[in-house]
């Protein structure tokens, strides 16, 4: 009871990488409330989950197999989740900010009266007082979450509704295996005591998936461009130097909203956070926003022609320029060099 | 086949332009300090709305908001778009409400409102990006959802087809009223304000905007009853007021705090031929690249 649960999301047997990031953190978490890490995967054909969620730490694994939920939809997996935390009372409950946890969550804590905060950028333990009633609180989840475009960041609690809850988006929480726990557990539930008939209401008629072709987060050295790039023309310069040193293209905010690269580029807190060991920032004024989603990589080179903008703050190097002179310059002088 | 639409809509502050004001002490936002805009998904459902409007004669689309008095703007907004009436849900007790107590007042206002087919609103609003209150609302009205909608059709055995615009692709989906459908951005922009529904509804006003206006406004808002915005408080919708409000809220905001880099000591090199072959060597050397 009162254990820290994390909602699985699963594709083709295959569970995703949030969900296993929600799970690395949630190992952590778990260990400092010294309560055990649970983890629900609602599905079809669920026999190889188990593996995948031990090697990350998981104490339990509650199974909802049927061939009805081999699609998400939103009713029954609320019933299914709402009626196993009535049972089970955990005391946090962590979700993805997919497509998928964006839809559940909310009906789940609306279901439960619960507390659920969306896109944490970070999750911590801590007490809180609350003045006015003069109540201490030990071992709270500070969901922390940035605010009004990233400019703040506010630190959220729900000081006395179970479960609390949180969301986050992929590739903001690190993915770290921790050797496979071999004392892990599988509770094989029975569907039909959860979910009823006219749960399936929403039939699904035709999904059109496709892989994703950019890997942001796992390359080990970025090349990213901003607004500051001046054109999707010139985010070729970017793709150049890519290929040349090994690296995939990322983009800021600005880049994406001006249509100079994809959305699934988008690096900083409404894309993605990057932690390569080479990040190279090339016309990116450096946004708060921006800098929160990758300020952690190993080593920074900002090249800009404004010697004061922000981005050189968190550099380790800086290149005061223009980006079409001095990318150029980068691929010949390594290719001159690299032999 | 005619529908009975609630469209949710809010009236945001232009997190676009924030300034430093903009958050009060208690970590709630100082929504006086910011200009006030009709939430940007809200008009893709607005329209969405209207399409089934066009389609099936003689529905009718209510909008629902709550929010200061000065929220009655996006009602008449909407009124100016197509819309056939609005609600104004204003109360100090729903102040400080998170998503929880927000779909609270949401849901009882629609139980006032009585029956409908479809409550439309879009995926979430730019001021807090939650995209929470649709399905909170959904759950607390027990009805099934679809979001992420970009495209809305009513089949012939009256069953509706939605297009969902998910991170990977597209998804089909099939359900039938009552339903909660939430729009997404990639869906159609709203069309812009009727110039005859401009004129009709100009001078829609709430009671409280009466009581401030122009006297000679009160005659022809006594002649006309679509010149009536109504505003509903705690007490006209039947709401628990523990469940509203701050105090309905089950997170809090503990602290706000201002972002803050740790500024490293950095290396400087300009443009030039010999600077930028020095830093290729020396990533080279170091094994950062190569």
């Amino acid at each position: 009871m009162n254990n820290l649960f994390v909602y699985l999301e699963i594709d083709n047997g295959r569970v995703e990488d949030v969900s296993l990031e929600l799970l690395t953190k949630g190992r952590s978490l778990a260990n400092r409330l010294n309560c055990k890490l649970e983890a629900v995967a609602v599905g079809s054909q669920l026999d190889r989950v188990g593996e995948q969620v031990f090697a990350y730490g998981t104490d339990v694994l509650h199974l909802f197999d049927d061939p009805r939920l081999l699609f998400y939809t939103s009713l029954p997996h609320t019933a299914i989740l709402v009626k196993l935390f009535q049972d089970e009372q955990p005391q946090i409950a962590l979700m993805g900010a997919t497509s998928i946890g964006r839809d559940l969550g909310p009906r789940v804590s609306s279901a439960l009266g619960s507390g659920l905060t969306a896109d944490c950028t970070s999750l911590e333990i801590g007490d809180h007082e609350e003045k006015k009633d003069d109540k201490h609180y030990k071992d709270l989840l500070y969901q922390i979450r940035p605010a009004f475009g990233g400019n703040i960041v506010a630190t959220i609690v729900n000081p006395d509704c179970r479960p609390q809850m949180a969301t986050v988006r992929e590739g903001v929480m690190k993915k770290e295996a921790c050797g496979g726990n071999p004392k892990g557990t599988v509770v094989k539930h029975n569907v039909a005591d959860y979910v009823q008939d006219s749960d399936f209401v929403i039939r699904v008629i035709d999904r059109q998936m496709e892989q994703s072709k950019v890997n942001i987060k796992g390359a080990s050295i970025i090349v990213s461009g901003g607004y500051g790039m001046g054109s999707k023309e010139n985010f070729q310069l970017l793709y150049d130097l890519a290929d040349t040193i090994g690296a995939e293209v990322g983009a800021s905010r600005a880049a994406v909203d001006a249509g100079f690269a994809e959305h699934e580029r988008q690096i900083g807190q409404t894309g993605v956070t990057v932690r390569p060991k080479l990040y190279i920032a090339c016309g990116i004024s450096g946004q708060i926003q921006h800098i929160a989603g990758m300020q952690e990589s190993s080593l920074i080179i900002a090249i800009n022609n404004d010697p004061n903008a922000p981005i050189n703050t968190v550099a380790d190097y800086v290149i005061t320029g223009d980006v079409e002179t001095v990318i150029p310059k980068m691929i010949k002088y390594y290719k001159k060099n690299s032999k | 086949m005619s529908l009975k639409i609630i469209l949710l809509a809010k009236q945001v502050p232009d997190t676009r332009n924030v300034g430093k004001d903009a958050m009060k002490a208690d970590g709630t936002v100082n929504r006086a300090a910011l200009p006030a805009i009709f939430n940007p998904e809200d008009l893709n459902a607005l329209e969405q709305a209207l399409r089934l409007k066009d389609a099936c004669p003689g529905t009718t689309i209510t909008l629902l908001t709550m929010g200061p008095g000065r929220a009655a703007e996006i009602i008449r907004e909407g009124l100016f778009r197509g819309i056939d009436n609005g609600y104004l849900l204003t109360d100090r007790a729903f102040a400080g409400a998170d998503t929880l107590a927000t779909s609270y007042a949401l849901a009882m206002a629609v139980r006032k409102i009585g029956s409908f087919d479809l409550i439309i609103s879009g995926r979430q609003a730019i001021d807090g990006d939650t995209a929470q209150v649709g399905p909170q609302v959904a759950e607390k009205l027990g009805i099934p959802q679809i979001t992420y909608a970009e495209e809305i059709r009513l089949l012939e055995d009256g069953n509706i087809r939605v297009k969902r615009r998910l991170e990977r692709g597209i998804e089909i989906v099939e359900g039938h009223f009552p339903l909660l459908i939430t729009v997404n951005g990639s869906a159609p922009e709203c069309r812009p304000r009727n110039a005859i529904l401009l004129q009709k509804y100009k001078y829609a006003l709430t009671p409280t905007e009466l009581q401030t206006s122009d006297s000679r406004f009160a005659a022809l808002y006594t002649q006309r009853p679509y010149l009536h915005i109504d505003e509903w408080s705690v007490a006209d919708v039947g709401a628990d007021v523990v469940q509203c409000g701050l105090s309905g809220s089950p997170t809090k905001v503990k602290k706000i705090d201002s972002v803050v880099f740790q500024a490293k000591e950095s290396k400087t090199f300009d443009s030039t031929d010999d600077a930028i072959e020095s830093l290729m060597v020396e990533l080279i050397n170091n094994h950062t690249i190569g």
